[in-house]
């Protein structure tokens, strides 16, 4: 590939991410726009912010390679990543946005009246930002490596180092328009160049042939023991994964109540489900014009797919395109994850000072930037995949049964993310080291089936049998999660 | 082939020696630890001594929040051991709050029996000791065979009204015993007086911050109804709506649920407010916003910015000859919301408005002082106003409040 279009595409991005976060909100107003200003962010901008924020490499890049090898199968991811947002809809958006909480740690301690479930909550949400920042940085790498030649190193380095330069700059604090653009771009950027080539190959004038007699949609595989188990694990960890991911929760708070809070999530389903169709284009195309991709290459399907079918200077721009996308999935995804991060860290470890937030986002941005150096890709979507299993044992039973059930006491919901944590993280690591076809090795891979039933088993039994320790203030704020506020004044009584 | 560095009997050898060394350096510091603690414990008296202090101390630590049950029930089983009994109860004045018991008393009983047990010290305020009979001590759940045959209650005074008691059981009511349950009962009587004290602290705090409620300013409501008078004659529509306005504005100041508000609803406020003084500067007046509508829903405390607008408007601007601009600013800053209000006025002297925050000058710059204390009474010293000013410079305020306050309700 030409590498002039990486690094084109790489700087307008930059440049275009910056400039929004700093100038968005530099725009004087005068009283007569008074109304204009303090009324709250629309759910439409809110709901492309959070799409912003969510899509992320694995969604961008890691689909369409998965498509690439694994064919049908990989298409639970989509509808997996999607799924969890049905969940938080129902569930989740409504009563955490009316708890006043800011962070998940937050909520821990004002739903748990305790600084030890606060401090394991901490700890559970800064491990699970930094697991699922180090794929972003993994297909940054490749994306330069791809389009520009460069070592791999330098994508994840420049990816931190525009991060974390906005964010302790402050260019990311009004970040809603920034992320609400990303979605944009990473929609258009996957659809224009998918439209291209649907035409060429599917077009008025003469198709292109199918190289190699390959078919364009190869029948499933059989239906086995093993490859049930493993989708509905993994259908388990995305649809419960989702409802604890720090960044994604933080988006909330812009919703004025809850009722706003659930029309976001309801649109965010919507623009989620016509994000995916495009990378499934790409995956079914990639599997038949670049059917000899080396294995560690498949998630730059997507990358490589314009060139390689309409070449020349369209393909170029196309080219550029996609990889402009990519970039802006990186830098949403990484942004919102580190501001967030930074913000649990500085509360909780530094004193929560403003310098206190500019140190600790250079940590949260770092350490994954070391991770990441020191580790190799896997496929992307599968390594985030299994950050949502983390996340779903650890933290999603603490938010549900936390917003549902009255029962839950700290020494509970703390037993029950130990064990998740524990459980979760043994069988990813060990899992990891099993060859192809050792007995349990699917068990091991795709965990979240077997430990986000034990957490939350170990949760609701601590909690039982620690009944005496039920937070004082917990009818208190349960009424606050669940009973309809007052609406913002922000509308005029007289229209 | 070349030879190691260090060949496997070294390692070993290494290994075993850091092992001895490791043990060794263990059961040094463990020894000595114990000599320490042994030496510094003394006699058995000293040592009574030492475990009676400690259970009270530990007690009082819960009886911090006044007669609470899940309090009440830890300091139970410390004063249990303390009076070595076989139960110990605490009841406050219409229901058992904890009871804590061993062998055949460890069941706890109904609230009801216990509270039949206890009504006599509670009305005359003296202890009693009851002998229990058959039926009480069925009632009670205590084996009909056993020998826990007495109870002791004592009363629990606060400024000599009876506000709950100690009950303890036991096989015989020694006058020894009796006379310790009379001093546990004081001591722990003390103990709830404390905790009286400190909530009329936190009482006297809340009051504090409803007294400092900032109120409507005289001035500006005897400004604004002349401004709408000069516009009955000349222009009967926009006096009306000034007057619905100027209602709007009071309905909002005037009510009484609630101490905190939202940024959003606060700064609707505001702009009522600019909108009848707009009526008095006409283009005098410049506003402008930047607002980030992630921070609107932050909870704030009621009527805390309104005062530093108007303390913009009529310090900064009104002296000042000429255009005046009010810029009026809210940012994210992670944990924290910040928001500035700043114009381009007269100024201040540094230094006078050092007297007039401290409280030492009754200047006119009632509205800053105001705010600046309510801030500090709710957020603490780190979140009192921060002011920028000089003569002739204009003024910047910033307030910065935490965006999580679960105890605030807007």
């Amino acid at each position: 590939m030409n590498p002039a279009i990486g690094y084109t595409a790489l700087i307008l991005v930059s440049i275009a991410t910056t400039m929004i976060g700093f100038y968005g909100l530099r725009v004087s107003r005068t009283t007569s726009d008074f109304y204009v200003a303090s009324r709250t962010v629309r759910p439409w901008w809110n709901a492309s912010a959070i799409g912003g924020e969510y899509l992320s490499a694995a969604s961008f890049l890691g689909i369409a390679g998965l498509i690439t090898i694994s064919g049908i199968d990989a298409l639970w991811f989509p509808i997996g990543y999607t799924a969890g947002y049905l969940m938080l809809l129902f569930f989740v958006a409504a009563p955490l946005r009316r708890s006043g909480a800011y962070t998940i740690p937050d909520f821990a301690e004002a739903r748990l009246d305790s600084s030890a479930a606060r401090a394991v909550t901490s700890v559970l949400v800064v491990v699970v930002g930094w697991f699922y920042i180090v794929p972003q940085l993994h297909g940054a790498s490749l994306t330069i490596r791809i389009t520009t030649g460069l070592p791999s190193w330098v994508g994840a380095a420049v990816v931190v180092a525009i991060v974390v330069l906005t964010v302790v700059t402050g260019g990311m604090r009004s970040i809603t328009f920034v992320q609400a653009f990303q979605y944009w771009l990473k929609l258009t950027a996957l659809a224009v160049p998918a439209v291209f080539i649907l035409l060429m190959v599917a077009g008025p004038g003469t198709p292109a042939p199918l190289p190699g007699g390959a078919e364009l949609f190869p029948p499933a595989g059989p239906l086995t023991a093993d490859s049930t188990y493993r989708t509905l694990s993994l259908m388990v960890a995305l649809s419960f994964g989702t409802l604890g991911l720090p960044h994604v929760l933080v988006r909330f708070y812009t919703n004025p109540d809850g009722a706003a809070a659930r029309r976001t999530t309801l649109i965010v389903l919507g623009l989620l489900s016509i994000f995916y169709l495009f990378p499934t284009i790409y995956g079914v195309l990639g599997r038949v014009y670049l059917p000899n991709l080396a294995a560690d290459y498949t998630d730059a399907t997507v990358l490589l797919l314009p060139g390689k079918l309409i070449g020349g200077l369209g393909g170029d721009i196309l080219s550029a395109l996609v990889v402009a996308g990519a970039f802006a999935a990186f830098l949403s995804t990484t942004s919102g994850l580190v501001v967030s991060l930074a913000g649990v860290i500085s509360q909780d470890m530094l004193g929560g000072s403003v310098k206190g937030f500019r140190i600790a986002a250079l940590f949260a941005a770092v350490v994954p930037l070391g991770v990441a150096l020191m580790t190799d890709s896997l496929a992307l979507a599968g390594s985030v995949g299994l950050v949502f299993a983390f996340t779903a044992s650890t933290i999603c039973p603490l938010l549900l049964l936390g917003i549902w059930w009255r029962g839950l006491t700290d020494a509970g919901a703390v037993a029950g993310m130990l064990t998740g944590a524990v459980l979760c993280g043994t069988a990813i690591m060990w899992g990891a080291r099993l060859d192809e076809g050792a007995p349990l090795r699917e068990v091991l891979t795709q965990p979240a089936a077997w430990t986000v039933p034990a957490a939350f088993l170990v949760t609701i039994v601590v909690s039982r049998a620690t009944k005496h320790r039920t937070s004082a203030t917990m009818s208190r704020f349960m009424t606050k999660l669940h009973v309809p506020e007052r609406p913002l004044a922000v509308k005029d009584p007289r229209g | 082939m070349p030879t190691p560095l260090l060949s496997d009997s070294a390692l070993l050898l290494t290994i075993a020696i850091a092992a001895v060394v490791a043990a060794a350096a263990i059961v040094a510091l463990v020894g000595f630890r114990l000599s320490r603690s042994y030496r510094e414990l003394g006699t058995e008296a000293e040592h009574a001594t030492f475990a009676a202090l400690h259970s009270a101390a530990a007690a009082g630590e819960q009886l911090r929040n006044g007669l609470e049950p899940a309090g009440a029930l830890k300091a139970s089983r410390q004063l249990r051991t303390l009076l070595n009994c076989a139960a110990f109860a605490m009841t406050d004045d219409d229901r058992l709050l904890a009871w804590d018991g061993t062998g055949a008393a460890a069941r706890e009983p109904e609230s009801g029996v216990v509270m039949a047990l206890a009504a006599k010290a509670l009305s005359n305020g003296r202890t009693q000791v009851a002998r229990l009979d058959v039926e009480t001590r069925k009632a009670l759940g205590l084996p009909l065979d056993g020998d826990l045959k007495a109870a002791v209650i004592c009363p629990l005074k606060v400024e000599s009204r009876a506000v709950g008691t100690v009950i303890i059981l036991s096989k015989t009511p020694s006058a020894g015993l009796v006379r310790a349950t009379n001093e546990v009962a004081a001591w722990v009587s003390a103990q709830l007086e404390l905790a009286e004290l400190s909530s009329s602290r936190t009482l006297l705090a809340e009051a504090e911050v409803r007294a400092l409620r900032a109120q409507i300013s005289p001035h500006f409501i005897y400004n604004s109804l002349n401004a709408i008078a000069s516009f009955i004659n000349t222009d009967p529509q926009r006096a009306r709506d000034l007057v619905v306005e100027f209602a709007d504005f009071t309905r909002y100041s005037f009510r009484r649920h609630g101490d905190f508000t939202t940024l959003a609803e606060e700064l609707r406020c505001i702009d009522r407010y600019l909108l009848l003084e707009n009526a008095r500067f006409g283009d005098r007046l410049q506003v402008s916003l930047q607002i980030a509508p992630e921070v609107l829903s932050t909870v704030i405390p009621f009527l805390s910015l309104q005062p530093l607008v108007e303390n913009a408007v009529r310090h900064g601007l009104e002296a000042k000859v000429g255009k005046g601009l009010v810029q009026i600013g809210a940012r994210d800053l992670g944990a924290y919301t910040e928001v500035t209000i700043e114009d381009d006025g007269v100024g201040m002297d540094p230094e006078q408005l050092r007297l007039v925050l401290g409280g030492h000058h009754d200047g006119s710059h009632v509205g800053l002082r105001n705010v600046d204390a309510r801030l500090r009474q709710v957020y603490g010293d780190d979140h009192g106003l921060t002011i920028d000013t000089g003569l002739g410079h204009g003024m910047l305020i910033t307030m910065t409040v935490p965006k999580n306050q679960p105890g605030h309700d807007a």
